[in-house]
């Protein structure tokens, strides 16, 4: 995968395979520093020890159609190839979390990408089952999303993945994550 | 600039179509989201399906998500899931395709036979 907003988009899945309800994606871009720091955090179902000793590996699935699971080995393998470190917290029944860092300018680090589409294709294809909290920093410049107040403005009657709602969600990130990233030029 | 007050609008908005919707069974679009779908382009492939949908505001289509369904050499994978009729999978689905799909199957109920599965293998 080319983006690291694919890499998230991928990972947030696992979150919603584990049945959470509310999942929080923190993405923070710190030029000072060049650190690039990912955490996504869930009230899903969690894992074990024994699960999450494992989890690293290729051969590790949750998935019966077969036998690999790329996903985390791929996150880990680009956090450890981009200077940066890569860890899973996770508790059976809790929830699980997990961040990813490394050093924004290594060569080897993919671009951001598209970070709107990625929070977009989880909000509505989530069916409203799961609430998103995203944080996006850039430098100073800070950007907030939630769907649990997107929820409580639009009522019970208007669910989030009505087409005019999704629409104007789409443009609401894409123009939030602009924002954040172009407030420290001034 | 976008806020969270055009929210309200669009609930005014869209509140007298809401019983229209829950009243029939709606077509579904379902998306290959795993690892391999996401690798081969499943994002904007399934964000182009709702734009399509938004763009011709059909209250009546979900498009939702799966994970892998053990084809990976196939994604990206669409399935159309009209009420009453067999499941059709479209594969190597490209971001441009996804007009034609609903304009062709999910309006108007034909299958666009060449990007189905059948004319793949």
């Amino acid at each position: 995968m080319n983006e690291l907003s694919l890499y998230i988009l991928d990972l947030t899945q696992n979150s919603v395979t584990a049945g959470a309800k509310n999942i929080r994606i923190t993405v923070s871009v710190q030029p000072e520093s060049d650190r690039i720091v990912i955490v996504i955090e869930d009230d899903g179902c969690g894992m074990d020890e024994a699960m999450l000793a494992r989890v690293s590996s290729p051969f590790t699935t949750t998935r019966k159609t077969r036998k690999v699971g790329l996903g985390v080995p791929m996150a880990r393998q680009i956090c450890e190839m981009c200077e940066g470190s890569f860890a899973i917290e996770s508790k059976v029944g809790v929830g699980t979390k997990l961040r990813m860092e490394m050093r924004a300018s290594h060569v080897d680090c993919p671009p951001m990408g598209d970070l709107a589409q990625t929070v977009f294709a989880l909000v509505a294809a989530s069916g409203g089952g799961t609430d998103f909290v995203f944080v996006y920093a850039f430098g100073e410049g800070r950007f907030e999303f939630s769907t649990g107040e997107l929820r409580a403005t639009l009522g019970s009657e208007v669910p989030l993945d009505t087409p005019e709602v999704l629409m104007w969600i789409r443009d609401y990130l894409k123009e939030g994550i602009e924002e954040a990233g172009q407030s420290n030029d001034q | 600039m976008k806020s969270i007050a055009d929210l309200e609008a669009i609930r005014q908005k869209t509140l007298s179509k809401v019983n229209l919707r829950r009243e029939h069974e709606g077509v579904r679009i379902v998306v290959g989201m795993a690892t391999c779908g996401i690798a081969a382009g499943a994002r904007p492939v399934m964000n182009a399906f709702i734009d399509e949908v938004g763009k011709r505001n059909l209250l009546n289509v979900v498009v939702a998500q799966t994970g892998c369904i053990g084809m990976c050499r196939y994604e990206p994978i669409v399935e159309v899931m009209r009420p009453g009729e067999e499941k059709v999978t479209y594969v190597n689905v490209k971001p441009e395709m996804a007009a034609r799909i609903v304009a062709d199957h999910v309006v108007n109920g034909k299958p666009v036979v060449e990007y189905t599965i059948s004319e793949a293998e």
